[in-house]
């Protein structure tokens, strides 16, 4: 049914229609709409057969996910920001266990500084943890992704997380077709473990492996992300079979056809590109939009085949690698190896930073003629910054570089329209 | 593709008011995406929310930074910060007082826009009256739609039966359909005049 809704309500619905037996619930912004929704549903007896559980910490909400996984309980949790890092040892040990989880992850910044607000630095610190990671660009992918990561998460007995930005995504109130239960019935069969603890029948899991296999079990997880890589494009043609939309795959192009520069983002900050790089088809300008979903398994052959024609691709990353740049754009540079094309990393949007489309047509234009740094750092206060860096090389006791630059930029957050 | 920003503090609904705005527009089969500024989520602090309406799909994900129009929840803001940056030569402006424009020094800003769609309404005060809560965004909500001929005012009770129900829905709705007339007689009444 087509509603006008929140998107932490719309996944919240997807989410019950994915039957899940247990959720494990514990709040953090901007993530807490979707469990308190689920709560609700669960108390008014509209999704049944679910054990609803508050936990104490992150920690926990994963450790119990692993546990009514590994009963056979189809189980999903939701977290952002420090609480994924907080159930870090717990993430890791989920998917080493082969428990097809799935978790949405509302995309926050990482503190310190503190910071409630969007970039992609949570789910991509998790990048190597063994989970499947999908990134939607809408609230209607977002309900989509869910339906197909709970597929894709029990066939391949691997756990997946969904990405959507958090408040962005998760606050938005827009148009979204909920689909009926019996659609999501025919498209998601019952879990089906391939391994269940069962009294009646008592196994372990969880032995400790040494040196001599340890490495098998390792590439075990990475051939299930391989195997991911043929399923999700299955999933997804499937999906548009049974509920008429294009929603996930591995990746989504955007005019890129006969495109010199073509412009790679994840996440809703595609949607803002999109308009600008109409706008700039408009003017004659040959440009185009190589969109990723699946961020684990990161899809090299179908990135390359997306950009082997143009000249320079530019990427748009909600995420810095301290130290290095980019990890989408070096990801994409070991993807089109041997091709000559220039690639240029734009960090943009970090903390919830507003990424405006004049911004991304300037750094677009540059990219275009070619006069843009190897990494651009989009809409830094380059005034404030090396202010700070002479105040640390005049003053051994230059402080705290948070205050600085908050005292230097004389503002608070809700003086930004003043 | 048109742009509402709405000004207001911390407990005066003003996410909620851009809720309702996106819902009223879908339910007359148009796109519309409402979202807030994600500030301070403090009682008492100002809070900006954004609605853009469009009868296509809506991707753009920033900030409304050029409004067509503004929905002013608090008229002690006036003195705090900018809420008319950016708004378009042509643009609407609902303000909750009981005052004038003018009264409130507000003439050069007339002068430069269009007069005609700038608008107050007591906001408040309706919301005592029927809601018995001094929460102004739904009469805002009502007042805006007939100040601009957006939306239908059937559209924003859809939307206030949406969120609400029983004796606060019903409230809301007399409140709306006060606000709704009040703005319409203003506006009457200027071209008349």
């Amino acid at each position: 049914m087509l509603k006008q809704t929140e998107g932490s309500k719309a996944v919240a619905e997807a989410v019950a229609l994915c039957r899940p037996e247990v959720i494990c619930a514990y709040p953090i912004s901007p993530q807490t709409h979707i469990v308190e929704a689920l709560g609700e549903m669960v108390k008014a007896g509209e999704l049944q057969n679910c054990e609803f559980i508050n936990v104490e910490s992150e920690f926990a909400a994963m450790s119990v996910a692993i546990g009514s996984s590994a009963a056979g309980a189809r189980s999903y949790t939701a977290t952002a920001s420090q609480g994924l890092l907080f159930m870090v040892e717990a993430v890791y040990n989920a998917s080493g266990l082969g428990l097809p989880i799935v978790m949405t992850v509302a995309n926050r910044a990482i503190g310190a500084p503190i910071n409630i607000w969007n970039d992609h630095s949570d789910s991509i610190s998790q990048r190597d943890s063994g989970w499947m990671q999908l990134f939607a660009e809408t609230n209607q992918e977002a309900v989509d992704l869910h339906i197909q990561a709970f597929k894709l998460a029990e066939e391949l007995s691997m756990p997946v997380m969904v990405c959507m930005d958090g408040f962005i995504l998760t606050h938005a109130f827009e148009r979204v077709d909920i689909p009926t239960q019996e659609q999501v019935d025919a498209f998601l069969p019952p879990y089906e473990p391939r391994q269940v603890l069962d009294p009646a029948d008592p196994i372990s899991i969880g032995a400790m492996v040494g040196p001599e296999a340890f490495m098998e079990v390792k590439y075990l997880a990475h051939a299930k992300q391989l195997q991911a890589l043929e399923l999700i494009p299955q999933y997804a043609a499937e999906f548009k079979e049974k509920f008429g939309r294009d929603s996930g795959g591995l990746v989504r192009s955007y005019r890129i056809e006969d495109a010199e520069t073509i412009v790679v983002a994840m996440g809703s900050v595609l949607g803002t590109i999109k308009d600008v790089v109409d706008d700039l088809r408009a003017q004659g300008h040959k440009i185009g939009v190589l969109g990723i979903i699946s961020f684990r398994p990161f899809p090299m052959e179908q990135a390359r085949e997306a950009l082997q024609h143009c000249k320079r691709f530019v990427v748009v990353e909600k995420h810095l690698a301290v130290g290095l740049g980019g990890v989408l754009t070096t990801t994409l540079r070991m993807a089109v190896a041997g091709l000559k094309l220039t690639g240029y990393t734009a960090i943009a949007g970090l903390g919830g930073r507003p990424i405006p489309k004049a911004s991304l047509q300037d750094l677009f234009l540059k990219a275009e003629a070619e006069s843009l740094e190897a990494i651009t750092f989009v809409d830094l206060d380059w005034d404030v910054v090396n202010k700070q860096l002479e105040r640390e090389k005049q003053n051994r006791h230059s402080g705290p570089i948070a205050e600085n630059i908050l005292h230097a930029k004389g503002m608070t957050t809700s003086a930004k329209f003043g | 593709m048109f742009q509402i920003r709405v000004h207001g503090r911390g407990g005066q609904g003003v996410v909620t008011a851009t809720e309702m705005l996106s819902v009223a527009a879908f339910e007359e089969g148009r796109h519309a995406q409402a979202f807030p500024s994600f500030g301070s989520e403090r009682t008492g602090a100002p809070v900006v929310a954004f609605c853009r309406i469009d009868d296509k799909e809506l991707r753009v994900r920033e900030p409304i930074m050029q409004p067509d129009a503004l929905i002013i929840q608090d008229p002690t803001l006036l003195h705090q910060i900018n809420v008319f940056a950016g708004l378009q030569q042509d643009g609407y402006v609902l303000l909750n007082t009981h005052q004038t424009f003018e009264a409130l020094g507000l003439g050069d800003i007339l002068q430069n826009h269009r007069a005609e769609r700038f608008c107050t309404l007591p906001a408040t005060e309706l919301g005592l009256k029927h809601v018995g809560r001094p929460i102004p965004n739904v009469p805002l909500i009502a007042g805006f739609a007939a100040l601009s001929g957006m939306f239908k005012l059937e559209s924003v009770i859809k939307a206030i039966n949406e969120k609400f129900s029983g004796k606060v829905a019903a409230g809301n709705i007399a409140a709306a359909q006060e606000a709704y007339e009040l703005v319409k007689k203003e506006m009457e009444e200027r071209i008349h005049a």
